[in-house]
């Protein structure tokens, strides 16, 4: 009975409910984080330390500043500050603060030296990965670097202020291609 | 590795689906279902992982990494459009938005 697999799984699932069930998109986003950050401490634990990584780095951090961006791009106006004083009262914060600290002490309890037995033995590293990624996934990797330049050009031409083809049709609501 | 941490594992991997799934299904602002729909590529993340750590191969991870490459090239896009649509329509209502000409 892997106790620390199945601690980490629940914050995981009540996390992940919190998100879909809230109301303010900054709060689901708090929940979100906790919720891949639980997800990452079972990457860990099966024996995944690469991927554990990738998802605090790349998900926890890039997407989710991503989201907190678009969020905080929507919510110019005055009623912005009000909203603000309103995330600073405790309740809203202390939901997710004490899923992390559940997740904190969890890693903590993993990372004694005595205790790593609770870590799948068979720990896949990066370099097997690493190998692998660029010997039989070659062509994978080289479709994947075409999927972000892709990604990256769409996002820079939607994400402009003013399209030249939008701003002769101001005030129509037809999207030019 | 036990297999039964694998089943428990790849059961989670249902939870967090079904729970995303449920998000895109019930949710009506664009932001939450982009949300859900991060949740629905992790769960299916776990998945890989779960079952590469089962049989001790990297190819698991790789998946990972093809899956986490994808969702960041969709939730650029995904979000570089909410923000077009909430410029062009002033809400994030998915239900406001299912009036289309032609």
């Amino acid at each position: 009975m892997n106790l620390a697999f199945y601690l980490a799984a629940a914050v995981a699932v009540f996390a992940t409910a919190m998100v879909v069930t809230r109301l303010n998109a900054v709060h689901a986003l708090l929940y979100l984080v906790v919720s891949l950050l639980a997800v990452a401490l079972m990457f860990y634990i099966l024996g995944a330390p690469f991927a554990a990584a990738l998802e605090i780095i790349i998900y926890a951090g890039a997407i989710m500043v991503l989201f907190v961006f678009v969020v905080m791009m929507l919510n110019l106006g005055e009623q912005a500050v009000a909203r603000e004083r309103g995330w600073l009262t405790p309740g809203i914060w202390v939901g997710p603060a004490l899923l992390s600290v559940v997740l904190l002490a969890e890693l903590l309890y993993i990372l004694i030296p005595g205790t790593r037995a609770v870590v799948n033995p068979e720990i896949v590293d990066a370099k097997r990965v690493g190998v692998e990624l660029f010997g039989p996934y070659l062509l994978a990797v080289e479709l994947a670097s075409m999927l972000l330049l892709a990604g990256l050009v769409g996002a820079w031409q939607l994400g402009r202020r003013d399209v030249p083809a939008e701003r002769q049709e101001a005030g129509h609501d037809s999207d030019a291609d | 590795m036990t297999a039964t941490l694998t089943d428990h594992a790849l059961l989670i991997a249902v939870v967090l689906l079904v729970l995303g799934v449920s998000g895109v299904l019930v949710r009506r602002n664009l932001l939450f279902i982009l949300m859900s729909l991060e949740i629905m590529l992790n769960a299916a993340g776990l998945a890989f992982v779960a079952a590469g750590a089962r049989w001790a191969q990297a190819d698991g991870q790789i998946m990972f990494i093809l899956i986490i490459t994808l969702a960041a090239a969709e939730v650029a896009i995904g979000l570089a459009l909410a923000l077009r649509i909430y410029r062009h329509f002033r809400t994030l209502d998915a239900d406001a938005l299912s009036g289309m000409r032609g």
